[in-house]
């Protein structure tokens, strides 16, 4: 075998358990971090005991994680590489868009890690459920907890009947259009969203006037946040207050709406029965 | 040299021009008819809503807030006898937005509502106080502007540690706020809180002409005149920071009116201090009005600041005074 070939199948070799180490092994994970609220909440759901070391900050904080309380029995971490390194992660869960330094560091330094991007859809929350169970050797919990969502929503999902309009607004007035886990919890709670109406599909920034001008059926707007900021005081508007004096109390969009997690569910049911309340004002 | 009642008629004309303007403009896109009824004969719902609630409030707060800006720029320049002293330069906006943002994040101003334009104001009156001691009551052009360079930065800074340590994760994103200010989305909460202050600050400053007139020519002869030169000062410390204090607690820190103005108005009312104040308030007002309606037409989605827009003409115009400041040997 010539020098070069057999450098060849070195490198070649050397590639080979490189793979086989980024590729799900049988063995599960056995030291899992999570350094993202979503990421946080579906390993929660789906670790066995003492498999999963830690959580993000973020998810111990109620009025963002709808699993706060669970959270609170696992050390926090702040998603920087230095902290989850010295944990001796064999597995390092993180959202694709959230510590992307962090990430890049603990990669060099060969620490296997596995991105999730942000649910979008209802289906997004089925395939990162099964996903998870993959990752952590937790197959059939996963699959369970499919099937409970699905019934759960089979149950809650609001067909016929006439789909009222609602407008999510947030702080600086952003709302959320189609292809958002927003979106899909309206619709599932028999409710048009009203961004489409609004010429901005994808959701976007809706100014007060325009919103006004719309006159949804009802209007929903986010949990404040402790502290205070200009971008949330736009929902103390006199404006908004006098055109939401005529709607109904509209629920307000907690914890629940932001990760795709089975606990959307609990939003669809608050927006179904808001639905119910406006009913026979139609 | 224009006729001065003349001058103040067409300035006011150009304002109530660009109120309407700005009443009428908006994202909504109600036609003229439609937005006036609304306006005027309440006709409507959500028509009466936009414009009395959204859009009378906002073309309201832009004459109070230019006319102040433009006021206490005068003010400043006359007292100084410096063309560069300005609110916005020389750091007494963003103390005064220090001020703001400390009463907002510490509650102060969730318990009681005048905390906030309070906090504001004793803001602006520390650093107009800390620069008239730095910069003597000649008011140095080197040291004025270095002074309020240091000032501004430094509150800059702490409103920035304020904002980044706020609980609430969209404080941070305001820093650009409180830098460049924003009429967008304010109400009449936002009018009635700043219109005691600004008030009184223009009561403050608007009879402050005379003096400004006599100290052109210098201060023993303005002494001379009756001038009470400590009862001027103290006036124009008290009025500036209530003109900007309540501006900044309800819009932000909006740059450059206060230099601007002054500069193009002054050759018009032949270099008189005194005729400056008035034609510069209204001159702020149209400047601020007109400011306010840009942002409007150039992003409308996008909340483009205000201060974007007064910067990008009195940022050009800042460096052609310091250039002819300069060259007539005044440093």
């Amino acid at each position: 075998m010539s020098a070069f070939a057999k450098a060849f199948r070195r490198r070649a070799v050397a590639l080979g358990v490189w793979l086989g180490a980024a590729l799900p092994v049988a063995a599960a994970p056995e030291r899992v971090v999570s350094l993202n609220l979503c990421t946080d909440q579906l390993a929660m759901l789906l670790a066995a005991p003492g498999q999963l070391v830690s959580v993000s900050f973020l998810s111990q904080r109620p009025r963002v994680s709808a699993m706060a309380d669970r959270a609170q029995d696992f050390p926090a971490n702040h998603g920087r590489a230095e902290e989850v390194f010295l944990m001796r992660p064999d597995l390092v869960l993180a959202g694709s868009y959230t510590s992307r330094a962090a990430v890049r560091m603990l990669r060099r330094l060969g620490v296997e890690v596995a991105e999730f991007p942000p649910e979008r859809s209802f289906a997004d929350i089925r395939a990162h459920l099964l996903r998870m169970g993959r990752l952590l050797g937790q197959g059939e919990r996963a699959k369970g907890l499919v099937a409970a969502f699905d019934a759960r929503l089979a149950d809650l999902r609001v067909t016929g009947g006439t789909r009222p309009s609602v407008a999510l607004y947030g702080p600086n007035g952003y709302t959320t259009g189609a292809g958002t886990l927003a979106d899909d919890i309206l619709d599932a709670a028999g409710f048009a969203n009203i961004a489409a109406k609004a010429g901005l599909p994808g959701g976007g920034t809706l100014s007060l006037e325009r919103l006004v001008m719309l006159r949804p059926d009802l209007i929903v707007t986010g949990a404040r946040y402790p502290g205070a900021s200009q971008a949330e005081a736009l929902l103390d508007h006199p404006a908004l207050a006098a055109l939401r004096a005529d709607l109904p109390e509209a629920p307000d969009t907690g914890p629940e709406w932001s990760c795709g997690t089975p606990f959307v569910l609990d939003a669809v049911a608050e927006m179904a029965a808001a639905r119910a309340a406006l009913e026979p004002r139609k | 040299m224009l006729n001065f009642r003349l001058l103040l008629v067409l300035l006011s004309v150009l304002v109530a021009a660009l109120f309407g303007a700005s009443l009428l403009i908006g994202p909504a896109g109600l036609g003229v008819g439609t937005s006036l009824r609304a306006l005027l004969a309440g006709q409507g719902e959500a028509a009466v809503l936009v414009m009395r609630e959204i859009r009378l409030p906002r073309a309201l707060l832009g004459v109070m807030l230019g006319a102040s800006l433009g006021l206490s720029g005068a003010a400043m320049q006359g007292y100084l006898r410096n063309p560069l002293a300005e609110p916005g330069l020389i750091g007494v906006s963003s103390s005064a937005a220090l001020g703001a943002v400390i009463a907002l994040q510490t509650g102060l101003a969730a318990m009681v509502a005048l905390a906030l334009p309070l906090m504001a104001l004793a803001g602006a009156v520390l650093s107009v106080l800390l620069l008239l001691m730095l910069a003597g009551a000649r008011g140095a052009s080197l040291t004025l502007i270095l002074a309020g360079i240091a000032v501004s930065a430094f509150a800059g800074a702490l409103t920035s540690l304020a904002l980044n340590l706020s609980p609430n994760p969209y404080a941070a994103a305001e820093i650009v706020f409180w830098m460049l200010g924003s009429l967008s989305d304010r109400s009449f909460t936002h009018v009635w809180l700043a219109l005691p202050f600004m008030a009184l600050g223009w009561v403050l400053l608007a009879p402050l002409g005379r003096g400004l007139d006599a100290l052109t020519l210098g201060e023993d002869a303005a002494a001379a005149l009756g001038i009470r030169l400590t009862r001027l000062r103290l006036s124009l410390v008290l009025g500036t920071a209530s003109c900007v204090g309540a501006g900044v607690a309800v819009a932000g820190a909006v740059g450059f009116v206060g230099l601007v103005v002054p500069h193009l108005l002054r050759p018009a009312v032949g270099g008189r201090p005194g005729r400056l104040l008035p034609a510069s308030a209204l001159g702020g007002a149209a400047m601020l009005l007109a400011a306010d309606i840009a942002t409007r037409l150039i992003a409308p989605e996008r909340d483009l600041k205000l201060g974007v827009v007064t910067a990008l003409v009195g940022a050009p115009l800042f460096l052609h005074l310091i250039y002819k400041t300069r060259k007539e040997g005044m440093w």
